[in-house]
């Protein structure tokens, strides 16, 4: 397949894996977090851990949309649908995620809420116009990825004076997330996650630019390289992280200048300006409650938002005990560290957010990577085809 | 006192505006009626037609399969097949994995109240046509009626026997260390297909469903190799979950090669785009044979041989592994789990 086959060629990724292991110092450990779901998903689907040497290590950061959705965001929408009868759109995965009393939006579903899987918030409006007797709403989730089209359909319900449609945001914001993690105890004082520099988001970059990351590589001393979510692009960062920390550079370097620029996309950034605002505060799971870390629709849109339409008061909601979702979306702990991995949480019966998106760090673990798990004697010997 | 009886008339069926209506299911004149004019037309065969509560069939030497299967697939009307070519398919095929020629089928029709009889006289047709094609004649059958809301359309479950040949026997428990894995072409396209057409997606693709009937390329393989270990059919789930599925009833693991498993370009693309995963994707017109390593050459020329087998590919072994983990080296030189399916991809894709 056309521009996509070109990123991932085994003969390229063998010389950029070379390339890794003759340059990363045998005498230190690289430990470098990629923040974004994506970048977590292409490591382990196409099996990058196997072309690093033992002591470059990947951290699976936060960047899973629907894994810091937090269960009182999760309630909010099942019981706009099961309680207030409306329609409720949202993406494929948001649908699996545990809410509280063992819910989830695909069991409000079956319990005959009118829940339904849209690809594009586009669609969700489709469905309101389509439907005009029946309150439509979309429960739009995603970085600053998905931000842009949400804002636009915000404002095209509005010129179409769409009366039936309205949105329950949960947009949020990377560079929020990421200061976050850099400001936790574990990362700046205790040292117990060790970073030494981020794999940096592909698409949301393509939005935000790669000047807003320049804050961290500088009062952090981290570097960051702004990468694509093809297995060869994942491979050249990982390659550049290493020859940054090597030289002492903390930079911000941009990998996937196919796509980004430093200012991002100044148009949809305006659009993203016209409709949304910043909200105070906003609670992450696994990150707890962020300052300014998460997006709210501006007045000059309040029909249109479902929390104002619908007077929806947020509750928090505590994470099951025995999950370990929130110290794995900070790079704290690994999967297998959780004791509920594999045991009572798995992708059939999720517990946690972790384990329900395939970019989840514990659910890309459990597909993709559970064999590297066992003694290294039980591995079956490779046999070619 | 009362004149001679008048011959019955019975207004036809008006199959251009008429619609399925209740009493088409209530077993009187106007269910008669709809059998009659529309599926014995439509099927006509020398068992089919005394129109007994079961017909009564010769059977040749060997051992009897059986195999059932219902049809819901939305829509009913898809690129490369319809629910009445893929209700034949599905159910020979099935019938076809034991190695088994399949010989009749039975048909079971859920109709909802208000379907267009245009619209299900052109799915009865593509069912007779594939059932014909196919060799396999619909020797009974029933019909029901449910109310406008209790159904989609139709439902067609199919059941389907046919008889094994002494000295065949596969099953999902036979497959061995070191045995050979096959697919006979490229995965993905009948899920693309569907998927192409349903409401909220409107993507242009030319992509067809491969729906198929494998029972001949069965009996060539079997000609070529009778020591095959193992035949199914990955439709849902697609091939991660059949073989998983065969790991676990053999006790094996399995190390598949990325490169060498045969995906169309436009499958590949639509994959890529939807954020789904050609291994799980459904096929309704492949197989996976399982192959003691001397005999592949001779299985591989056979596939190559029939025109539902070109794109065949052996695309890994069979290994020991006490977790009966599937994995692949992928095609960038990786390992990874190919796991079963989670959750439904694409729920009523057949």
């Amino acid at each position: 397949m056309k521009y996509v086959d070109e990123f991932r060629d085994g003969d390229i990724a063998g010389g950029l894996a070379a390339a890794i292991a003759r340059e990363a110092s045998p005498a230190r450990r690289y430990q470098f977090m990629e923040f974004c779901g994506g970048h977590t998903h292409a490591i382990s689907r196409h099996g990058i851990t196997d072309l690093l040497p033992p002591n470059v290590r990947m951290i699976h950061g936060p960047g899973c949309p629907v894994c810091v959705l937090p269960i009182g965001r999760v309630d909010l929408a099942i019981n706009l649908a099961l309680e207030r009868g409306v329609i409720l759109c949202s993406y494929g995965d948001t649908l699996r995620v545990p809410a509280s009393n063992g819910r989830s939006l695909l069991k409000a579903k079956a319990e005959g809420a009118d829940v339904r899987m849209v690809y594009s918030a586009a669609d969700a409006l489709k469905i309101a116009r389509a439907t005009p007797e029946r309150e439509v709403v979309f429960f739009a989730i995603g970085f600053e990825t998905t931000t842009p089209p949400t804002a636009l359909v915000l404002r095209e319900a509005r010129s179409l004076e769409v009366a039936n449609f309205s949105v329950l945001c949960n947009h949020v914001l990377t560079p929020a997330a990421i200061v976050n993690i850099l400001e936790s105890p574990e990362v700046r004082t205790l040292g117990t996650v060790p970073l030494d520099g981020f794999v940096g988001p592909a698409h949301v970059s393509t939005v935000i630019g790669t000047e807003p990351y320049e804050f961290f590589a500088e009062e952090y001393r981290k570097p960051v390289v702004i990468t694509g979510f093809e297995p060869l692009d994942v491979l050249q960062a990982i390659l550049m992280l290493v020859r940054q920390v090597n030289e002492g550079r903390t930079e911000v370097e941009n990998q996937f200048s196919r796509v980004v620029s430093r200012e991002g996309n100044l148009k949809a950034q305006a659009l993203v300006a016209e409709v949304f605002e910043l909200r105070r505060a906003f609670e992450w799971r696994g990150l707890g409650t962020v300052p300014y870390s998460a997006l709210a629709i501006r007045a000059e849109f309040a029909e249109f938002d479902a929390e104002r339409r619908f007077g929806l008061e947020y509750q928090a909601v505590p994470d099951n005990k025995a999950c370990e979702c929130g110290a794995i979306l900070r790079g704290v702990k690994r999967p297998t560290e959780c004791k509920i991995f594999g045991t009572a949480c798995t992708p059939e019966t999720p517990m946690g957010s972790c384990m329900v998106s395939s970019e989840g760090a514990c659910a890309a673990h459990y597909s993709y990577g559970r064999f590297r798990d066992r003694a290294p004697a039980a591995a079956p010997a490779a046999v070619n085809a | 006192m009362s004149a001679a009886l008048r011959r019955d008339y019975h207004r036809p069926l008006d199959l251009k505006r008429g619609r399925v209506d209740l009493a088409h299911g209530a077993g009187g004149r106007a269910t008669a009626q709809l059998v009659e004019d529309l599926f014995l037309k439509a099927f006509d065969n020398e068992w089919l037609r005394p129109l007994n509560d079961a017909a009564s069939l010769p059977i040749p030497p060997g051992r009897l399969v059986m195999a059932t299967d219902s049809h819901v697939v939305s829509p009913i009307f898809f690129p490369g097949g319809d629910i009445g070519s893929l209700a034949v398919h599905g159910t020979i095929n099935d019938v076809a994995m034991a190695g088994a020629m399949p010989l009749y089928l039975a048909a079971g029709f859920v109709l909802e109240e208000g379907y267009p009889l245009s619209d299900l006289q052109r799915v009865v047709a593509s069912m007779a046509a594939a059932a014909k094609s196919a060799g396999v004649p619909v020797v009974t059958g029933d019909t029901k009626v449910v109310e406008r809301g209790k159904g989609d359309g139709v439902y067609i479950t199919t059941t389907g026997v046919g008889v094994v040949a002494a000295g065949i026997e596969l099953g999902g428990a036979n497959a061995r260390v070191g045995d050979a894995v096959f697919v006979s072409g490229t995965i993905g396209d009948h899920g693309v297909a569907i998927m192409s057409k349903r409401e909220n997606l409107e993507f242009e693709t030319e992509i067809l469903s491969d729906s198929a009937p494998l029972h001949r390329l069965v009996a060539a393989l079997l000609a070529a190799c009778p020591r095959i270990r193992v035949l199914r059919d990955p439709t849902r789930g697609g091939l991660a979950t059949t073989l998983n599925e065969i790991a676990r009833q053999s006790g094996v693991g399995m190390l598949l090669q990325e490169r060498a498993i045969p995906v169309a370009p436009g499958v590949a693309a639509a994959c890529e785009l939807l954020g789904l995963d050609p291994l799980y994707v459904a096929n309704e017109g492949k197989l996976i044979a399982i192959v003691p390593a001397p005999d592949e050459e001779a299985v591989l020329a056979a596939f190559r041989a029939h025109p539902l087998g070109r794109q065949a590919a052996l695309i890994g072994r069979v290994t020991h592994d006490p977790d009966q983990f599937v994995q692949m080296m992928t095609a960038l030189g990786g390992r990874r789990v190919v796991d079963w399916l989670t959750g439904d991809q694409l729920p009523r894709i057949c």
